[in-house]
């Protein structure tokens, strides 16, 4: 219950207090340690509330709706553009040292492993956990969550549960889907300009990626739409009243699930390089 | 159920009910009853802990002390699920009126029935409730509407149909006709008297709308700093000399 949320940050609070009285930290690192916990016991929270029945499946499917499909066209146009940027801006340069024949290993390599799962999950970012933090903070300020409780509804699982599970889902479907239009947007710039056919630039392609450049991947984008859909929800779910306070959930969920990104990018790239021979 | 006071049946009883934020103090020791069939109207200034102390009975905020009992539960010594029953037998109005705005009327109104299995059983066709419902607020023809389609009184009176579809046994309103014109006000009102009567419900009634408070009441506190002020019947206390009293009168 939103009680005894209440109760353990105001707990994380008070021990951030304390250490704050010894050694007296700047209130900006006490600000961020407090949302550290916050978002901690909140996702703490988002497993236990995950794995206990009942599951709210329509709704679920919903979010699926609006966090996958309504987010395709964004994906398509700026995974297109990436493919088409990427080979227009390295093929001046591959030429010169003559190494042209290498673009769809280079291409293929930087897209799959690393620009199409963050740039997706940033555009994402932008678009998911935004939309999740002002829908969630207007209905806390015109009381819907509370009437949803009220009406015997647990809104945590109602609301945030399907979000954050639609969104880990989702994201690596878009992702496939911005790698592959990526790599299509990049043959077309080597079709149109260097001459070269879809069949051997995808030969190519498929030649010099591995399995520990696709798992890998495709791994760290689980985590990712976690992080955006958790953040979103967070920000959303724990608004403060007013107009003001949904705008200010709205874009610090999208800051600090950008920030998260590209936390959880090292994070998983340090391990990848740890357990995958790349 | 809760102990009997002469031949009145006590359901919603509050003792000693604190509430701080931080260096605030909003309930000073606050305690009230609500006897089987009445409408207690608590009236007060903005800021007076009226709908901290109603969101307090129904659990959506923690008290810093004090007992509160519903229908003979003790609100804190409850889990989670015997909460949720019993917010079945509790119809909550909200000031804004808080539809769901991704939802239809008839959506809104299903959404409650169908977390209450234990009270309707499997329910095939929802229509002939949702139905009844919103015919007791004269409000048939908006079933398929959003809440953005519907005026500001249309939506009160959609809220007030999504509390009844429930069947509680009791209702609390929060500030029921505040943002509405006199008109729309005078209709509500009317509305809450006709649902009382038709559903023999017991209400709580959170207003600063002096002409609310003297239609609808059956009995008035007065919370002024936290606690229980004045207590009576409107008529009584429309003729007291105590300013304090006085103020929340004046027009």
């Amino acid at each position: 219950m939103g009680g005894k949320s209440v109760n353990f940050e105001g707990c994380i609070a008070l021990q951030i207090q304390k250490i704050d009285l010894k050694i007296k930290t700047p209130n900006k690192i006490r600000q961020s340690l407090t949302e550290i916990g916050e978002l901690s016991y909140f996702a703490g929270r988002f497993f236990k509330e995950a794995l206990r029945p009942p599951f709210e499946f329509n709704e679920f499917l919903r979010q699926c709706y609006q966090i996958g499909y309504r987010s395709l066209t964004l994906v398509l146009v700026t995974g297109f553009i990436i493919g088409l940027v990427l080979d227009l801006q390295s093929r001046p340069t591959m030429l010169q040292f003559g190494a042209v024949s290498w673009m769809p290993n280079m291409v293929g390599i930087s897209i799959v492993r690393e620009l199409g799962p963050v740039i997706t999950a940033l555009v994402c970012a932008g678009r998911i956990s935004s939309g999740i933090g002002a829908e969630l903070g207007s209905m806390r300020v015109t009381e819907q969550i509370d009437a949803m409780e009220v009406s015997g509804t647990n809104p945590f699982k109602y609301l945030v549960v399907t979000r954050v599970m639609a969104s880990i889902l989702m994201l690596p479907l878009l992702v496939v889907v911005s790698d592959a239009v990526s790599l299509f947007g990049s043959a077309l710039i080597e079709n149109i300009q260097g001459n070269v056919s879809f069949q051997l630039y995808f030969n190519t392609i498929f030649d010099a990626l591995s399995y520990t450049d696709l798992i890998p991947a495709l791994i760290k984008t689980f985590f990712f739409g976690f992080a955006i859909g958790l953040v979103g929800c967070f920000k959303g779910y724990y608004s403060k009243k007013g107009t003001a306070g949904v705008g200010v959930a709205a874009n610090t969920a999208v800051v600090m699930t950008s920030l998260l990104l590209f936390v959880i990018d090292f994070v998983a790239v340090f391990i990848s390089n740890i357990f995958f021979d790349v | 159920m809760e102990q009997a006071k002469g031949q009145k049946e006590v359901i919603i009883e509050i003792k000693d009910l604190y509430k701080s934020f931080g260096d605030h103090k909003v309930l000073d020791g606050f305690h009230m009853e609500l006897y089987k069939g009445e409408n207690l109207v608590v009236m007060g200034k903005s800021g007076s802990g009226k709908s901290v102390m109603i969101k307090c009975l129904v659990g959506l905020m923690q008290p810093d002390s004090g007992y509160i009992s519903v229908l003979g539960n003790e609100i804190k010594n409850l889990d989670r699920e015997t909460l949720d029953v019993l917010r079945s037998d509790i119809g909550f109005l909200f000031q804004g009126s808080a539809l769901y705005d991704s939802m239809t009327v008839r959506e809104n109104l299903e959404f409650p029935m169908r977390r209450h299995k234990e009270k309707f059983g499997e329910i095939k066709d929802t229509t002939p409730l949702v139905m009844d419902a919103l015919e007791s607020v004269g409000l048939v023809n908006t079933i398929d509407l959003m809440p953005e389609e519907l005026s500001g009184g249309m939506q009160r009176r959609i809220a007030l149909a999504r509390t009844l579809i429930l069947q509680p046994k009791i209702i609390l309103y929060d500030e029921p006709t505040t943002g509405l014109d006199p008109i729309t006000s005078k209709e509500i009102i009317e509305l809450m008297r006709n649902i009382q009567i038709k559903y023999g419900t017991s209400s709580l009634i959170i207003t600063h709308d002096v002409d609310c408070a003297r239609v609808i009441s059956d009995r008035m506190i007065l919370l002024v700093d936290g606690i229980n002020y004045a207590e009576g019947k409107y008529t009584d206390l429309i003729q007291s000399n105590d300013p304090k009293i006085e103020a929340f009168f004046k027009k």
